[in-house]
């Protein structure tokens, strides 16, 4: 069979959904697409069925919350030297890392939350990436690719569960990785990493009680954040593409 | 969850019908065969089972959130912890996500060094897989010979990275170290000593490579001992001949991979198909079922134990005659020499810097799979150009195997639902992360 590079499954891509798909990238030898909700289970039909793509199996799929892409948490790296820092990051927002009402100001990314879909064709050899924002960052909803890959059923539910993305058409969309009667969705990024509530046994009551809280200080050390240091400026300097390939 | 295993509704053997009604049964978190924490809740007509519900997340420990609040670096060793039998191949998906992204390169000989680690932890995690799942299906004496050469790979992992399991070796631009020269040995003690010390220690007298290049050569001699307690035996063909049948549509379908797979007659492994680290240049042969019942799946395990012998033994011949760093010199991401460290005020900077804060990765995102022992482990890793990652997502291979379970088993009996979670080679930690 033939192995198409990623360049070539690009323009496969881009010549076979044109208007349908928003955006197509190649990087690190990985094509990338991003299809409208709307078109969505349209064009994941027509990449499991069609011959020159055949993506036979949904390899993976998970959710991914965009807030505050390219900013950081942590403050103070300029004047470190002269006040000391603390390596904890002082809850503004209270004891989670951002607050409700922040959007995301990056441009590339305009909306929260995305279900990033991989998809493998065993006929060509070949990988694609499909991403796709929910419209609503109040109330994400995405249209379920049960129907097309069964595989679809509990990566759904997991990307339910954490990030609270609903998939319309799932037959069952249940939590699956946390507690029950779990309340929130905890891999969102404005979700502290210490959880909301603790569990302890009440000798008193005589059962499991569920309390705010308080064994953990609401502090995460998180090292400082590093970006765009010289070297990588150097890098892409001296090979404007070639490193970017490996 | 803290319910033992309970019965919805028992038998209703009264009444005039003397019909028995389906109930419902809950199977686990707490039961031996269910490899960890799984719980089943499954309803049952007779010994018959009509729907199973998998109930998981007890072993829920949020991997890929507590990375996103660390530099790249500092989370390799919760890679370890996800399948943890399975542990240096984890390690690999997750460093090859992060030198993707960087655009580095391992020196040739860490290529080698992974490879012929990735295929000792396939060795031991068949070993774990071919033990407890003939203990499930009730024949003891398999664990016991497993678990013998099972020691004898862990002390491999001993000798380099210094813990048995929780390995942290491969890390992003080559391996932590170089492989020792000197095998670890057993020390006299009131139980062994004498002749019996001087067996065990017998392979141990030179180097690690020596010592798996004995290994290896005998290793197929012990799998022969494994295939002859199992392979015609006439209960283990009983419990697992035509049991769990997976058509290789049903396979593409549920998002299987590995020998889940490769049993049901795809001929399909990243080591071949998508090569990484030295694959395309050691030699072996992708084993393939052809009706996708438990008992290929068996066949398939043990003829990639054997294959995974076979590279070993490449790898050790070409580790041996060729020397080399096993680490990149690119002091941003790889830890300057530590003798260096002492002498030159350039290493230290580097040495504190890359601990403390890591190593900002250039945005972008990519997504970077090895052929696990279980199937396909991948990363999909996102970076903002911090030096932490945005978003890490892992493709464990047990989570999409599991997730078909109420399709493969409906219609078959209860005792067939342990043979099939042990076929599925189920490991909790990475199906919960």
């Amino acid at each position: 069979m033939s192995q198409p590079t990623a360049q070539q499954l690009a323009e496969q891509l881009r010549a076979r959904f044109g208007g349908r798909i928003d955006n197509v990238d190649v990087s690190h030898a990985q094509t990338t697409i991003e299809v409208p909700p709307a078109y969505l289970v349209e064009v994941c039909t027509a990449l499991r069925d069609e011959a020159e793509f055949r993506f036979a199996q949904l390899t993976d799929l998970c959710g991914v919350d965009f807030l505050m892409f390219g900013e950081d948490e942590w403050k103070g790296s300029q004047t470190a030297t002269a006040t000391g820092f603390s390596r904890g990051v002082t809850g503004e927002a209270g004891p989670g890392r951002f607050d409700w009402s922040h959007h995301p100001e990056h441009p590339q990314f305009l909306r929260r939350f995305a279900s990033v879909v991989h998809l493998l064709s065993f006929e060509h050899n070949v990988r694609l990436r499909v991403r796709s924002f929910a419209p609503e960052d109040a109330l994400p909803v995405l249209p379920t690719l049960t129907g097309i890959w069964p595989a679809a059923d509990w990566y759904e539910r997991e990307a339910f569960d954490l990030y609270g993305i609903i998939y319309e058409g799932h037959p069952d969309l249940r939590r699956i990785l946390t507690d029950y009667g779990f309340v929130g969705h905890p891999f969102r990024k404005d979700f502290p990493l210490i959880g909301n509530v603790e569990v302890r046994y009440d000798p008193d009551a005589g059962r499991v009680v569920y309390e705010p809280v308080t064994s953990v200080t609401p502090r995460v050390t998180v090292a400082r954040v590093v970006r765009e240091d010289s070297r990588w400026k150097t890098a892409r300097e001296e090979s404007a593409d070639d490193w970017k390939d490996n | 969850m803290a319910e033992g295993p309970t019965m919805g509704s028992v038998f209703d053997v009264g009444g005039d019908t003397g019909e028995i009604r389906s109930y419902t049964m809950n199977f686990g978190p707490q039961h031996p065969a269910a490899h960890g924490v799984l719980r089943l809740v499954m309803e049952m007509e007779g010994e018959t089972v009509i729907r199973i519900d998998p109930h998981i997340g007890l072993l829920h420990r949020a991997t890929e959130k507590l990375a996103e609040s660390k530099p790249f670096n500092h989370s390799i060793g919760y890679m370890d912890r996800l399948d943890y039998v399975s542990m240096m191949c984890n390690e690999h998906a997750y460093v090859r996500a992060i030198e993707q992204l960087v655009g580095v390169t391992p020196p040739e000989r860490a290529l080698w060094i992974r490879t012929m680690f990735d295929e000792v932890t396939r060795i031991l995690n068949h070993l774990m897989w071919i033990g407890s799942n003939a203990l499930d299906l009730g024949a003891m004496a398999v664990f016991l010979y497993a678990f013998r050469e099972r020691e004898e790979l862990m002390d491999c992992y001993e000798a380099v990275s210094g813990t048995r399991m929780h390995a942290t070796y491969y890390r992003p631009g080559g391996v932590y170290r170089d492989l020792p020269g000197k095998m670890i040995q057993y020390k006299e003690s009131p139980w062994h000593k004498g002749k019996d010390l001087k067996r065990m220690n017998a392979w141990r007298e030179g180097s690690m490579l020596d010592f798996l290049d004995a290994f290896s050569a005998d290793f197929q001699h012990r799998v022969d001992d494994y295939e002859e307690l199992l392979t015609d035996n006439r209960i283990w063909k009983q419990r697992t001949v035509d049991i769990g049948i997976v058509s290789p549509e049903q396979a593409m379908a549920w998002g299987m991979s590995g020998p889940m797979l490769r049993a049901s007659g795809i001929e399909w492994d990243l080591r071949k198909k998508q090569p990484y680290a030295k694959y395309s240049e050691v030699d072996f042969d992708i084993p393939v079922g052809t009706r996708g019942d438990c008992y290929d799946r068996y066949l398939v395990r043990v003829a990639e134990m054997r294959q995974s012998a076979l590279i070993i033994r490449q790898c050790v011949d070409w580790l041996r005659r060729n020397p080399g760093p096993v680490m990149i010199e690119n002091y941003k991401v790889a830890p300057p020499k530590r003798e260096d460290m002492k002498e030159s005020m350039e290493a230290l900077i580097h040495w504190f810097k890359l601990f403390t804060e890591g190593f900002s990765v250039p945005a972008g995102e990519t997504y970077a799979a090895v052929e696990a022992p279980k199937g396909e482990f991948g990363c999909y890793m996102i970076s903002d150009g911090a030096n932490k990652p945005f978003r890490v997502h892992l493709r464990a291979p047990s989570f999409a195997h599991l997730a078909s379970i109420n399709e493969i088993t409906r219609g078959h009996m209860l005792p067939d639902v342990v043979a099939m979670v042990g076929t599925y080679d189920l490991v909790f930690g990475e199906v919960d992360r």
